[in-house]
């Protein structure tokens, strides 16, 4: 079973954000690092890059396959995890911790809003695997 | 799970791809390759009509001796790669690609040329089950007495594995010393689970059962071709650098003559190996590209988890393909550095 924290904000593509003033940290999801399997590889966008939301910000990529990652929030980069450039096996590891992969400065913090609960994601990966 | 030529095939296990690729090299992997198919030849013509529609001589092998080798049309590409396994003189077993399977065989028999020999699809009556790595030798030597260390690379035998009736032949796709084990397809199970037992499943440095992606990057390190990607009917065999099992001089055989003719001037494009020297991976069917143009297509990159450095293999001019040529990918819109080497890339040590 996918590990899912009650207090972050969840999206359709399996990312994951955590609200922390105006800023919004993304990541990939317990269940999308489980289905991708070892990441080798993330592409993630520069400081000052900025976003609509839905738009994809960077690349996951498994030995097998190549996964875009796309930001649920619009706004600018305010920075990016760098140590994930060396060890990429961070986002299996500790996908809502060390494997976070960009800090984005909302534009329209309202965004959060229209994004999945815990209890909703779940339900949604569940109908996603049947 | 993915579908693989109507076959139900596991992409990776629970260990997943890198552990399992690493395991095959350090120790052992099995795969469960039974999806490969089986074509059983036999008559006293038996060598004549092989000889005819592959490109690799069939009357060398001795019996108990394989050899890889190709389906060829006539202007000399790849209907697909085999082995072909000598019995004894009046019987053969082709063993060839689950995907291509149905078309080899239409193939086969409607182009072999008369002679005394009955063709069989035996497909669905073997399993095949490959034990690779540097201790399969001594996991199968757990159930099995025939004397492995005396059969040569690219050599079987017949005898019994876990007291089934079997193949038992020094082949495989890893790069890897190793096992190929062919049974009654009944017996698949049975032999899987006695030698997860006998290589410590479960253990550290035991053997893991390992899916598609390692079968891939495994076979991608050590240098080997892939049908559908490195070879296929639009490439000859010798732009897929695969001269070495064209045997011009053998007589005749279908694509000899294209063949022939191909190899005095050259081939204008080759096939060849590079690495990635920048950040990034390449992927299939991204283009090649030097000063701007665009020169030719990668037909397998991947990440090669035991040398750690993003590999691949693409078709370029043959003017280029030379060892530290510089080449760019173009990896899906931002060209990449990678450079054009030796392979196979990893060659185990003996």
């Amino acid at each position: 079973m996918a590990n899912i924290p009650d207090d972050l904000h969840y999206s359709k593509d399996h990312e994951w954000v955590r609200v922390d003033g105006n800023v919004a940290v993304v990541g990939i999801t317990d269940y999308a690092q489980d289905s991708l399997g070892d990441v080798v590889y993330v592409e993630l966008p520069k400081v000052g890059d900025d976003f609509a939301a839905n738009e994809s910000f960077g690349s996951v990529e498994s030995v097998k396959a190549v996964s875009e990652v796309f930001s649920p929030v619009s706004g600018e980069i305010v920075g990016t995890n760098e140590a994930l450039a060396d060890t990429p096996e961070k986002v299996n590891q500790d996908p809502y911790g060390d494997g976070w992969m960009i800090r984005v400065q909302m534009s329209n913090p309202g965004e959060v809003d229209s994004m999945l609960t815990a209890a909703e994601y779940e339900d949604f990966t569940k109908a996603e695997k049947e | 799970m993915v579908d693989f030529g109507g076959w139900d095939m596991p992409v990776q296990y629970p260990a997943g791809t890198i552990e399992e690729h690493l395991r095959t090299r350090r120790h052992a992997g099995l795969f469960d390759v039974s999806h490969m198919g089986e074509i059983d030849v036999r008559g006293a013509d038996a060598i004549a009509i092989v000889n005819y529609l592959v490109s690799n001589d069939a009357s060398k092998l001795v019996d108990g001796q394989a050899q890889y080798s190709a389906l060829t049309t006539p202007t000399g590409t790849v209907v697909d790669d085999l082995l072909v396994y000598r019995f004894a003189s009046d019987h053969l077993l082709l063993v060839v690609n689950a995907s291509t399977t149905e078309k080899d065989w239409d193939w086969i028999t409607s182009h072999q040329k008369g002679g005394a020999a009955k063709l069989n699809n035996v497909s669905s009556d073997y399993c095949q089950l490959a034990l690779q790595g540097p201790d399969a030798i001594g996991i199968l030597r757990r159930l099995t007495d025939v004397p492995l260390a005396e059969i040569k690379y690219y050599h079987f035998t017949e005898g019994q594995v876990d007291g089934v009736p079997a193949i038992v032949s020094r082949t495989g796709y890893t790069g890897e010393d190793g096992f190929e084990v062919y049974a009654a397809a009944d017996k698949a199970k049975q032999i899987w689970n006695k030698l997860l037992d006998a290589g410590n499943y479960g253990s550290e440095s035991g053997v893991l059962p390992c899916g598609l992606a390692a079968r891939n990057t495994l076979r991608l390190e050590a240098g080997m071709a892939l049908y559908g990607h490195e070879i296929n009917e639009d490439t000859t065999l010798l732009e897929a650098n695969l001269g070495w099992i064209c045997k011009l001089n053998k007589g005749d055989f279908i694509g000899r003559d294209a063949l022939a003719r191909q190899k005095k001037p050259g081939c204008a494009g080759v096939w060849s190996g590079f690495e990635v020297t920048e950040r990034g991976i390449a992927r299939d069917e991204q283009e090649v590209v030097i000063n701007g143009e665009r020169v030719g297509k990668v037909t397998s990159g991947s990440p090669a988890p035991y040398l750690k450095k993003n590999i691949g293999m693409a078709y370029v001019p043959s003017e280029i393909a030379s060892e530290g040529q510089e080449i760019q990918i173009d990896v899906r819109g931002k060209l990449v550095g990678a450079q054009i080497v030796k392979t196979p890339f990893y060659k185990r040590e003996k």
